[in-house]
Protein backbone atom coordinates (compact mmCIF):
# COMPACT_ATOMS: atom_id res chain seq x y z
CA UNK A 1 0.00 0.00 0.00
CA UNK A 2 2.85 2.25 0.65
CA UNK A 3 4.23 4.27 -2.23
CA UNK A 4 1.16 4.25 -4.37
CA UNK A 5 -1.76 6.84 -3.70
CA UNK A 6 -4.10 5.91 -6.44
CA UNK A 7 -7.36 5.05 -4.68
CA UNK A 8 -10.23 5.77 -6.81
CA UNK A 9 -11.95 8.97 -6.06
CA UNK A 10 -13.26 9.21 -2.60
CA UNK A 11 -17.45 8.25 -2.41
CA UNK A 12 -19.59 8.77 0.86
CA UNK A 13 -20.31 5.35 2.48
CA UNK A 14 -21.98 4.10 4.97
CA UNK A 15 -21.05 2.76 8.37
CA UNK A 16 -22.44 1.47 11.00
CA UNK A 17 -22.15 2.30 15.04
CA UNK A 18 -21.03 -1.00 16.82
CA UNK A 19 -19.77 0.05 19.39
CA UNK A 20 -19.38 3.30 21.68
CA UNK A 21 -17.29 3.88 24.45
CA UNK A 22 -17.14 7.11 26.93
CA UNK A 23 -13.68 8.13 27.20
CA UNK A 24 -14.22 11.36 29.79
CA UNK A 25 -17.03 13.87 30.22
CA UNK A 26 -16.99 15.19 27.28
CA UNK A 27 -15.09 12.74 24.73
CA UNK A 28 -16.76 9.57 23.29
CA UNK A 29 -15.40 6.92 21.05
CA UNK A 30 -17.47 5.78 18.44
CA UNK A 31 -16.47 2.42 16.07
CA UNK A 32 -18.38 1.73 12.55
CA UNK A 33 -18.21 -0.86 10.69
CA UNK A 34 -17.53 0.01 7.47
CA UNK A 35 -18.59 -2.66 4.61
CA UNK A 36 -15.79 -2.94 2.05
CA UNK A 37 -13.55 -0.57 4.18
CA UNK A 38 -10.32 -0.66 2.79
CA UNK A 39 -8.13 0.05 5.76
CA UNK A 40 -6.23 3.09 6.61
CA UNK A 41 -2.80 4.32 7.81
CA UNK A 42 -1.80 5.73 11.02
CA UNK A 43 -2.94 9.40 11.56
CA UNK A 44 -5.55 9.69 8.54
CA UNK A 45 -9.23 11.09 9.15
CA UNK A 46 -12.70 10.72 7.89
CA UNK A 47 -15.17 13.37 6.96
CA UNK A 48 -18.17 12.56 8.77
CA UNK A 49 -21.72 14.45 7.46
CA UNK A 50 -24.90 14.76 8.84
CA UNK A 51 -27.95 15.51 7.37
CA UNK A 52 -31.28 16.54 9.16
CA UNK A 53 -34.94 16.16 7.47
CA UNK A 54 -35.13 19.45 5.92
CA UNK A 55 -32.03 18.61 3.52
CA UNK A 56 -29.48 21.06 5.11
CA UNK A 57 -26.08 19.41 5.64
CA UNK A 58 -22.88 19.86 7.52
CA UNK A 59 -19.37 17.87 7.23
CA UNK A 60 -16.22 17.64 9.33
CA UNK A 61 -13.23 15.62 9.67
CA UNK A 62 -12.38 13.34 12.54
CA UNK A 63 -9.11 11.65 13.06
CA UNK A 64 -9.39 7.99 13.10
CA UNK A 65 -7.81 7.02 16.56
CA UNK A 66 -8.11 2.93 15.39
CA UNK A 67 -4.59 1.17 14.34
CA UNK A 68 -5.33 -0.25 10.66
CA UNK A 69 -4.50 -3.84 11.83
CA UNK A 70 -8.20 -3.40 13.10
CA UNK A 71 -9.37 -4.74 9.79
CA UNK A 72 -13.16 -3.70 8.45
CA UNK A 73 -13.35 -1.23 11.43
CA UNK A 74 -12.80 2.66 12.27
CA UNK A 75 -12.95 4.03 15.57
CA UNK A 76 -13.42 8.18 16.12
CA UNK A 77 -12.92 9.96 18.76
CA UNK A 78 -15.08 12.67 19.27
CA UNK A 79 -15.38 15.83 21.65
CA UNK A 80 -18.07 18.05 22.34
CA UNK A 81 -18.33 21.75 21.72
CA UNK A 82 -21.41 22.68 22.76
CA UNK A 83 -22.06 25.40 20.32
CA UNK A 84 -20.93 22.90 17.92
CA UNK A 85 -23.60 21.12 14.55
CA UNK A 86 -22.37 17.46 14.36
CA UNK A 87 -19.76 16.71 17.88
CA UNK A 88 -23.26 16.92 20.45
CA UNK A 89 -25.06 14.51 18.24
CA UNK A 90 -22.10 12.17 18.16
CA UNK A 91 -21.11 12.32 21.76
CA UNK A 92 -24.64 12.30 23.17
CA UNK A 93 -27.30 10.79 20.60
CA UNK A 94 -26.00 8.55 18.28
CA UNK A 95 -26.09 4.59 19.26
CA UNK A 96 -25.19 1.25 18.24
CA UNK A 97 -27.31 0.31 15.32
CA UNK A 98 -27.33 3.68 14.24
CA UNK A 99 -25.52 4.59 10.52
CA UNK A 100 -23.37 7.51 9.87
CA UNK A 101 -22.40 8.85 6.07
CA UNK A 102 -18.54 8.92 6.27
CA UNK A 103 -15.85 9.49 3.76
CA UNK A 104 -12.02 8.32 3.92
CA UNK A 105 -9.80 7.49 4.49
CA UNK A 106 -8.29 10.70 4.00
CA UNK A 107 -4.70 12.02 4.06
CA UNK A 108 -1.18 10.90 2.85
CA UNK A 109 1.03 13.49 5.12
CA UNK A 110 0.03 13.60 8.89
CA UNK A 111 0.63 9.57 8.26
CA UNK A 112 3.40 7.43 10.44
CA UNK A 113 3.57 3.86 10.04
CA UNK A 114 6.50 1.70 12.10
CA UNK A 115 8.69 1.01 8.35
CA UNK A 116 9.25 5.40 8.55
CA UNK A 117 11.21 4.60 11.96
CA UNK A 118 12.03 7.76 14.65
CA UNK A 119 12.49 8.31 17.44
CA UNK A 120 9.21 9.42 17.25
CA UNK A 121 8.19 12.62 18.75
CA UNK A 122 4.13 12.87 19.19
CA UNK A 123 2.76 16.23 20.50
CA UNK A 124 -0.78 16.51 21.42
CA UNK A 125 -3.03 19.13 22.87
CA UNK A 126 -6.64 18.20 24.14
CA UNK A 127 -8.14 15.41 21.35
CA UNK A 128 -5.60 16.54 19.03
CA UNK A 129 -4.40 13.03 20.91
CA UNK A 130 -6.64 11.14 18.80
CA UNK A 131 -4.63 10.15 15.55
CA UNK A 132 -1.17 10.10 17.84
CA UNK A 133 -3.01 7.47 19.51
CA UNK A 134 -3.60 5.61 15.97
CA UNK A 135 0.13 5.89 15.46
CA UNK A 136 0.50 4.29 19.16
CA UNK A 137 -1.96 1.57 18.95
CA UNK A 138 -0.27 0.82 15.07
CA UNK A 139 2.88 0.47 16.99
CA UNK A 140 1.97 -1.95 19.51
CA UNK A 141 -0.18 -3.78 17.19
CA UNK A 142 2.95 -4.36 14.82
CA UNK A 143 5.64 -5.17 18.05
CA UNK A 144 7.80 -1.70 16.83
CA UNK A 145 10.42 -0.82 19.38
CA UNK A 146 10.77 2.33 17.49
CA UNK A 147 11.48 4.86 20.89
CA UNK A 148 8.52 6.85 21.21
CA UNK A 149 7.84 9.93 23.47
CA UNK A 150 4.27 11.56 23.29
CA UNK A 151 3.82 14.62 25.11
CA UNK A 152 0.62 15.29 25.92
CA UNK A 153 -1.38 18.82 27.12
CA UNK A 154 -4.84 18.81 29.04
CA UNK A 155 -6.65 21.17 31.05
CA UNK A 156 -6.72 18.12 34.00
CA UNK A 157 -6.21 15.06 34.52
CA UNK A 158 -10.10 14.34 33.98
CA UNK A 159 -9.53 15.46 30.18
CA UNK A 160 -7.23 12.65 29.50
CA UNK A 161 -8.65 10.69 26.61
CA UNK A 162 -7.26 7.07 26.72
CA UNK A 163 -5.41 7.58 30.34
CA UNK A 164 -5.53 4.06 31.44
CA UNK A 165 -4.43 2.53 28.07
CA UNK A 166 -1.65 4.93 27.95
CA UNK A 167 -0.52 3.78 31.38
CA UNK A 168 -1.04 0.57 30.40
CA UNK A 169 1.21 0.86 27.67
CA UNK A 170 4.00 2.60 29.45
CA UNK A 171 3.76 -0.21 32.03
CA UNK A 172 4.42 -3.19 28.86
CA UNK A 173 7.00 -1.26 27.13
CA UNK A 174 9.92 0.45 27.58
CA UNK A 175 10.54 2.45 24.54
CA UNK A 176 7.26 4.20 25.00
CA UNK A 177 7.03 7.25 27.24
CA UNK A 178 4.32 9.46 28.02
CA UNK A 179 4.38 12.70 29.43
CA UNK A 180 1.80 14.82 30.54
CA UNK A 181 1.42 18.67 31.17
CA UNK A 182 -1.72 19.63 33.28
CA UNK A 183 -2.47 23.44 32.08
CA UNK A 184 -5.70 24.06 34.29
CA UNK A 185 -5.76 22.10 37.24
CA UNK A 186 -3.66 18.75 38.94
CA UNK A 187 -4.20 16.20 41.20
CA UNK A 188 -2.76 16.25 44.81
CA UNK A 189 0.81 15.55 44.55
CA UNK A 190 1.02 16.20 40.82
CA UNK A 191 5.22 16.55 40.16
CA UNK A 192 4.66 16.59 36.28
CA UNK A 193 4.30 19.98 34.19
CA UNK A 194 1.22 22.18 34.60
CA UNK A 195 2.11 25.29 32.28
CA UNK A 196 1.35 25.63 28.36
CA UNK A 197 4.00 23.64 26.22
CA UNK A 198 6.91 26.54 25.38
CA UNK A 199 10.40 26.10 23.88
CA UNK A 200 11.89 25.01 27.57
CA UNK A 201 9.47 22.35 28.10
CA UNK A 202 9.95 21.08 24.67
CA UNK A 203 13.64 21.13 24.73
CA UNK A 204 13.39 19.16 27.87
CA UNK A 205 11.22 16.30 26.39
CA UNK A 206 12.42 16.11 22.61
CA UNK A 207 14.63 13.93 21.09
CA UNK A 208 17.91 15.90 20.45
CA UNK A 209 18.01 17.03 16.43
CA UNK A 210 21.29 14.83 15.98
CA UNK A 211 18.73 11.63 16.38
CA UNK A 212 17.32 12.91 13.42
CA UNK A 213 13.89 12.54 15.03
CA UNK A 214 10.71 12.61 13.22
CA UNK A 215 7.71 14.71 15.12
CA UNK A 216 3.83 14.89 14.60
CA UNK A 217 1.81 17.47 16.21
CA UNK A 218 -1.67 18.06 16.46
CA UNK A 219 -4.43 20.65 18.27
CA UNK A 220 -5.63 23.41 18.37
CA UNK A 221 -4.42 26.15 15.75
CA UNK A 222 -1.97 27.69 18.45
CA UNK A 223 -0.60 25.19 20.13
CA UNK A 224 0.62 23.44 16.78
CA UNK A 225 1.92 27.06 15.64
CA UNK A 226 3.80 26.95 19.45
CA UNK A 227 4.91 23.87 19.25
CA UNK A 228 6.06 23.82 15.08
CA UNK A 229 8.62 27.12 15.95
CA UNK A 230 9.88 25.74 18.95
CA UNK A 231 10.78 22.23 17.47
CA UNK A 232 12.23 24.03 14.59
CA UNK A 233 14.34 26.54 16.76
CA UNK A 234 15.67 23.52 18.93
CA UNK A 235 16.94 22.13 15.58
CA UNK A 236 14.56 19.66 13.94
CA UNK A 237 14.48 19.31 10.41
CA UNK A 238 10.88 21.01 9.45
CA UNK A 239 10.80 18.46 6.62
CA UNK A 240 10.57 16.00 9.82
CA UNK A 241 7.77 17.88 11.64
CA UNK A 242 4.58 17.18 10.74
CA UNK A 243 0.89 19.17 11.77
CA UNK A 244 -2.08 19.06 12.02
CA UNK A 245 -4.19 21.81 13.27
CA UNK A 246 -8.10 22.03 13.92
CA UNK A 247 -9.97 24.69 14.85
CA UNK A 248 -13.36 25.97 15.05
CA UNK A 249 -14.25 24.82 11.84
CA UNK A 250 -12.91 21.20 11.77
CA UNK A 251 -14.01 20.31 14.75
CA UNK A 252 -17.36 21.47 15.60
CA UNK B 1 -16.67 34.90 12.04
CA UNK B 2 -13.14 34.24 13.05
CA UNK B 3 -11.63 32.48 10.26
CA UNK B 4 -8.97 30.04 11.79
CA UNK B 5 -6.21 28.81 9.69
CA UNK B 6 -5.83 24.93 9.24
CA UNK B 7 -3.68 22.49 7.45
CA UNK B 8 -4.15 21.43 4.09
CA UNK B 9 -4.77 17.98 5.15
CA UNK B 10 -8.56 19.28 5.66
CA UNK B 11 -8.99 19.86 1.89
CA UNK B 12 -7.52 16.16 1.57
CA UNK B 13 -11.74 14.90 1.63
CA UNK B 14 -12.77 16.98 -1.05
CA UNK B 15 -9.92 16.89 -3.37
CA UNK B 16 -10.26 13.36 -2.94
CA UNK B 17 -13.57 13.21 -4.32
CA UNK B 18 -12.64 14.88 -7.18
CA UNK B 19 -8.77 13.34 -8.24
CA UNK B 20 -8.91 9.79 -7.91
CA UNK B 21 -5.36 10.40 -5.85
CA UNK B 22 -4.12 11.04 -2.11
CA UNK B 23 -4.35 14.89 -2.43
CA UNK B 24 -2.59 16.04 0.78
CA UNK B 25 0.76 14.51 -0.67
CA UNK B 26 0.75 15.77 -3.79
CA UNK B 27 3.13 18.61 -4.00
CA UNK B 28 1.81 22.08 -5.28
CA UNK B 29 4.25 24.70 -6.40
CA UNK B 30 2.87 28.35 -5.45
CA UNK B 31 2.87 30.52 -8.64
CA UNK B 32 3.35 33.64 -6.24
CA UNK B 33 6.69 32.51 -5.15
CA UNK B 34 8.00 28.89 -5.99
CA UNK B 35 6.96 27.52 -2.83
CA UNK B 36 6.73 23.74 -3.13
CA UNK B 37 5.20 21.00 -0.54
CA UNK B 38 2.68 18.49 -0.18
CA UNK B 39 -0.31 20.19 0.28
CA UNK B 40 -0.82 18.58 3.50
CA UNK B 41 1.86 21.04 4.59
CA UNK B 42 -0.29 23.95 3.30
CA UNK B 43 -2.11 26.52 5.32
CA UNK B 44 -6.26 26.48 4.85
CA UNK B 45 -9.07 28.47 5.69
CA UNK B 46 -12.39 27.48 6.04
CA UNK B 47 -15.10 29.60 5.68
CA UNK B 48 -18.86 28.27 5.05
CA UNK B 49 -18.54 28.89 1.23
CA UNK B 50 -15.91 27.05 0.43
CA UNK B 51 -11.81 26.23 1.57
CA UNK B 52 -8.94 28.58 0.96
CA UNK B 53 -5.63 26.87 0.10
CA UNK B 54 -2.73 28.98 0.89
CA UNK B 55 1.08 29.00 0.40
CA UNK B 56 2.67 29.39 3.67
CA UNK B 57 5.20 31.19 2.65
CA UNK B 58 3.90 34.32 0.92
CA UNK B 59 -0.12 33.32 1.14
CA UNK B 60 -1.36 33.23 -2.15
CA UNK B 61 -4.39 31.65 -2.59
CA UNK B 62 -3.07 28.41 -4.72
CA UNK B 63 -6.56 26.59 -4.68
CA UNK B 64 -10.00 27.74 -4.08
CA UNK B 65 -12.62 25.23 -3.41
CA UNK B 66 -16.05 25.05 -3.09
CA UNK B 67 -18.91 22.62 -3.24
CA UNK B 68 -22.04 23.77 -4.32
CA UNK B 69 -25.66 21.56 -5.06
CA UNK B 70 -23.73 19.38 -6.55
CA UNK B 71 -20.53 20.88 -8.71
CA UNK B 72 -16.96 21.46 -7.22
CA UNK B 73 -15.79 24.87 -8.30
CA UNK B 74 -11.92 25.31 -7.80
CA UNK B 75 -9.67 28.05 -8.61
CA UNK B 76 -6.18 26.96 -9.39
CA UNK B 77 -5.02 29.92 -10.91
CA UNK B 78 -2.07 30.15 -7.73
CA UNK B 79 -1.09 26.55 -8.37
CA UNK B 80 2.17 26.86 -10.91
CA UNK B 81 2.50 22.83 -10.98
CA UNK B 82 0.69 20.20 -9.08
CA UNK B 83 2.63 16.59 -8.86
CA UNK B 84 0.76 13.77 -8.42
CA UNK B 85 1.80 10.30 -8.15
CA UNK B 86 3.36 7.60 -6.53
CA UNK B 87 6.13 7.25 -4.07
CA UNK B 88 4.93 10.38 -2.61
CA UNK B 89 6.59 11.57 1.13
Amino acid sequence: MEGTTLHGRLTWQLGEVVETRTETARARSLTLAVPGWLGHRPGQHVDVRLTADDGYQAERSYSIASPPEERGKVTITVERLDDGEVSPYLVDELKPGDRLELRGPIGGYFVWEAPMGGPLLLVGGGSGIVPLMAMIRHRRAVASIVPTRLLYSARSQEEVIYRDELDQLTRRDGMLEVIYTLTRRQPPGWTGYRRRIDGELLRDVAWPPRDRPRAYICGPTQFVETAASALVSLGFDPAQVKTERFGPTGGG
Amino acid sequence: MMESRLDGNVVGGILGAVFPFEMTSARATCAGCGFTDPIGGFAAYVHGMGTVVRCPSCDTAVIRLAHVRGRYWMDMRGTRILRIGEGQE
